[in-house]
């Protein structure tokens, strides 16, 4: 079996500047699993402006930031389309790629496979099943990557900084949204969001106001919606179900390592319950920007140095 | 001049291609005309998938017949089809004093229907077969041969059989006219007009709708929903048995079950609604349904919900399905087919084809050759194709990209994305598309009209 000191799985931010750190600090024997077939993370479908390398200077698009994150890691030991299926009972790897079925050990392993937005199934939103609702990671993939225009008018779910990003988007597709719905009394985003939405967007944000159910025939015709007991139907022919971020699980929830909130609880070093394993990045459960997950990459790798003096 | 058939099926739910495979397979020339965009595109796209023994069914009922004939068939073609089985068993749990008294009952009522493995279980027995069930279980009744299985594989096999032994499926056929032309029927739809000389009426949700296009229907359709929640796949190792209630004069109960893919859902709920097609689910429901869920088996309180749907059962004012040869006319309907189409829809089949062969024409002498048409594995427990490599599309499901263009292609590709999912498993993880959507919804596109 194929046995390395230093695995990393995901090829996001965070585990490409782990990666990229921990070789300037002379460890060789790292290698980074990617399932998709090109390493870069989310930003590769984050056409809008707000990236910057470490976190400086937040100009770039997602992509061009992908592109950038790449370059600088060249000539490391990145296997994409490869895909960590599973860890068996003896804590190796269980992989696939396009050649079948593999398994893998190593020393340390790190998991840096990110963050998703909980699904409408999850949040336990009810109405019909219809095509036009879908997370901020579908819209910006059809929007930026395959150039659709799935809706006109979406109405927008969620007030975290990523419901907002969804305007720019929006924007690039000419849509226009109905509206941003938050059940909370604040936005969860900074207040000038909201203020930048309407004076910018001329899109209004409804406050303490719960997605009731979606409803339509094929497609989207109208959300029912509940403000302080109030009930009201707004149409839109899209629903654009954004954040509540939680960890990518998959490798981990059955148990393997302890869990908080369905993230890896770790220690301040991004230490496991189990000594070997590292969790950095999104994974920790938040939405932390590309930069701000480089840095916590970068910090980890000088750890895992210290370690090998 | 329209083309003429010896039988034509209204309907390509799991009853209709069943009846469709078993006449084709006959040696009989037969088409099925189909509303939706692809097949099982009403009662059978949602139901809970079980296999049922017919151990609680009425006694002596048509239904009780066509669910253990269609059971012995599943065990007997389900090889040479590829349809996999999912050993479970299940358990009636009581809960109260009250229904521990009926569980002798339960025994007794399976025994008569010949289902002569039913047991009572202790408690003791209870805790070592199912450790992570509620402690206040207070005892059960155990059903060896309950199982799961693939609810959409087992339709398209049947249709993909059916076509194989010469059969047509129409698609985007919704039929609007029947009428008499000489000794056969003329039926108009929305993909054009055919003429045969029986019509099997299996409309399922719209049975009565279409049985009032020849003449009075003698039933009504009343539609009952029931609504799921299905949990992520680490709660699969939580529940070894499917988990039945015992039922109430009301209601049979909601059940907790395995699901082929590998997950543990609840549900069905029984509601009686207006709703005929693309059934609601509703908030509350499903939390009370999650709630449930976590009554019985609490370590699923940390464990996420991957997805919700609804499905609707095509109940009727009967009781027992309605199997009726109109002797005069070459007419024969289906209807009624509630709670256990899956399991009973070969047996129908075989008792379909019976009453043809009495009333309206002899079947040929000469059997043609049996064509076996497997479908690709999707169930968990089994070889899937991304063991052998190939490039993951849907991360959470690990469907691959051959996979989804394979069901774009064939001899019935998918219709539309529903259908692409029911043939694939894209998109129904645990992220519902977050990652795969735009790419999943890409590629169907391009099959279909040649252009994203
Ligand atoms: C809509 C949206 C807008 C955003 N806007 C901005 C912005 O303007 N500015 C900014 O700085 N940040 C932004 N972000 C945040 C930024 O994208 C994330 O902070 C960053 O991508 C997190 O990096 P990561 O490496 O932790 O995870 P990810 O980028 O999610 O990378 C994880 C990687 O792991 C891989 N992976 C997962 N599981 C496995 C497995 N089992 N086997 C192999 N590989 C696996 C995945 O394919 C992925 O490539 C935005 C995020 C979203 C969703
Ligand atoms: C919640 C629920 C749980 C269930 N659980 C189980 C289970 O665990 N085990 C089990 O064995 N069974 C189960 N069932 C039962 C099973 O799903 C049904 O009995 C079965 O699907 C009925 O199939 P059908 O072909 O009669 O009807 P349908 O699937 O409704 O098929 C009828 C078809 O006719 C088409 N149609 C309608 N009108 C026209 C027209 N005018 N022209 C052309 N086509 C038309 C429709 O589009 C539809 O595709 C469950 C059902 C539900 C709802």
């Amino acid at each position: 079996m194929e046995h390395h000191e230093i695995v990393i799985i995901g090829g996001g931010p965070a585990g490409l500047a782990l990666a990229l750190e921990l070789h300037t600090l002379g460890l060789k024997d790292v290698v980074v699993l990617e399932r998709e077939l090109e390493a870069g993370g989310v930003p590769r479908h984050c056409g809008h402006f707000g990236f910057g390398i470490d976190n400086k200077n937040r100009f770039l698009t997602g992509p061009k930031f992908a592109i950038k994150l790449r370059e600088l890691a060249e000539g490391l030991d990145i296997r994409t389309g490869t895909t960590v299926l599973e860890f068996t009972l003896r804590g190796t790897m269980r992989l696939h790629s396009a050649s079948g079925i593999s398994e893998m050990s190593a020393t340390r392993i790190i998991l840096a496979t990110g963050t998703r937005e909980s699904s409408r199934a999850a949040r336990l939103i009810g109405g019909n099943r219809l095509s036009g609702v879908m997370n901020t990671g579908t819209f910006q993939q059809l929007v930026y990557i395959k150039h659709q225009k799935p809706f006109s008018n979406p109405v927008i779910i969620g007030s975290e900084w990523v419901s907002f990003s969804n305007l720019l988007t929006c924007r690039h597709a000419k849509i226009k949204p109905v509206c941003l719905i938050t059940e909370n009394a604040n936005l969860d985003a900074p207040s000038y969001f909201g203020i930048g939405a309407r004076l910018a967007f001329g899109v209004p944000t409804k406050r303490s106001t719960k997605l009731v159910s979606i409803n339509g025939h094929e497609k989207v015709e109208s959300v029912e919606v509940e403000t302080n007991g109030h009930r009201e139907t707004i149409a839109c022919d899209g629903v654009i179900i954004s954040g509540k971020f939680r960890s990518e699980n998959a490798l981990y929830s059955s148990g393997f390592i302890e869990q908080i909130n369905t993230a890896p609880l770790t220690t301040e070093s991004y230490r496991s319950s189990k000594p070997n394993i590292y969790a950095v990045g999104n994974v920790l459960g938040h939405l932390e920007t590309a930069g701000a997950c480089m840095l916590q990459g970068r910090k980890l790798a000088a750890m895992i140095a210290t370690e090998f003096k | 001049m329209d083309k003429r058939f010896d039988i034509a099926v209204i309907g390509g739910g799991v009853v209709g291609l069943a009846i469709l495979r078993r006449f084709a397979m006959s040696g009989l020339t037969c088409v099925l005309l189909e509303k939706g965009a692809d097949i099982l595109s009403g009662a059978s796209k949602g139901n809970s998938a079980l296999l049922h023994t017919g151990f609680d069914a009425p006694a002596k009922s048509l239904e009780l017949q066509c669910m253990q004939a269609g059971y012995q068939e599943y065990f007997n073609i389900r090889q040479k089809l590829n349809l996999p089985l999912l050993e479970t068993g299940a358990l009636v749990i009581a809960w109260t004093q009250e229904e521990s008294a009926a569980l002798d009952g339960i025994v007794e009522k399976a025994h008569a229907n010949s289902v002569s493995d039913v047991k009572r279980l202790t408690q003791t027995e209870i805790r070592i077969r199912e450790p992570q069930i509620s402690k206040s279980a207070l005892g059960a009744v155990l059903v060896p041969g309950e199982h799961v299985i693939d609810p959409w594989s087992a339709p398209l096999a049947y249709a993909q059989q059916a076509i194989a032994h010469g059969a047509v499926i129409l698609r985007n056929a919704e039929v609007t006219r029947v009428e008499r032309a000489n000794s056969d029927w003329r039926i108009t739809s929305r993909s054009g007009d055919v003429l045969a000389s029986t019509v099997i009426n299996a409309a399922g949700l719209f049975g009565d709708k279409v049985e009032a296009l020849a003449h009075e229907s003698s039933f009504t359709i009343k539609p009952r929903k029931g609504q799921f929640v299905v949990f992520d796949k680490p709660a699969a190792k939580l529940a070894r048995s499917i988990i039945l209630p015992v039922p109430s004069e009301h209601t049979k109960g909601v059940v907790l079950f395995r699901t082929i893919f590998g997950n543990l859902a609840i549900g069905p709920t029984a509601e009686e609604t207006e709703e005929r097609t693309n059934p609601t689910t509703d908030s509350t429901t499903l939390e009370k349904l999650k709630s449930r869920a976590i009554e019985i088996v609490p370590a699923l309180k940390d464990i996420d919900v991957t997805a919700i749907y609804a499905g609707l059962r095509p109940a009727t004012e009967r009781k027992d399905y309605i199997i009726e040869a109109h002797k005069v006319k070459n007419w024969i309907s289906v209807a009624g087919i509630r709670s256990t189409g899956l399991t009973g829809s070969l047996g129908i089949a075989q008792h379909v084809v019976k009453l043809y062969a009495k009333h309206f024409g002899r079947l040929p002498k000469k059997l043609p050759e049996v064509i076996w048409t497997p479908v690709p594995n999707l169930a968990e427990q089994s070889i899937r194709p991304y063991m052998k490599g190939g490039e993951i599309i849907c991360h959470c499901e690990w469907v691959t990209r051959g996979e989804i263009e394979a069901a774009c292609q064939g001899p019935l590709p998918a219709g539309d994305l529903g259908g692409l999912k029911r043939r694939t498993r894209a998109m129904m993880g645990r992220c519902q598309g977050f990652y795969c959507g735009a790419e999943v919804t890409t590629l169907f596109e391009k099959a279909k009209h040649g252009t994203p």
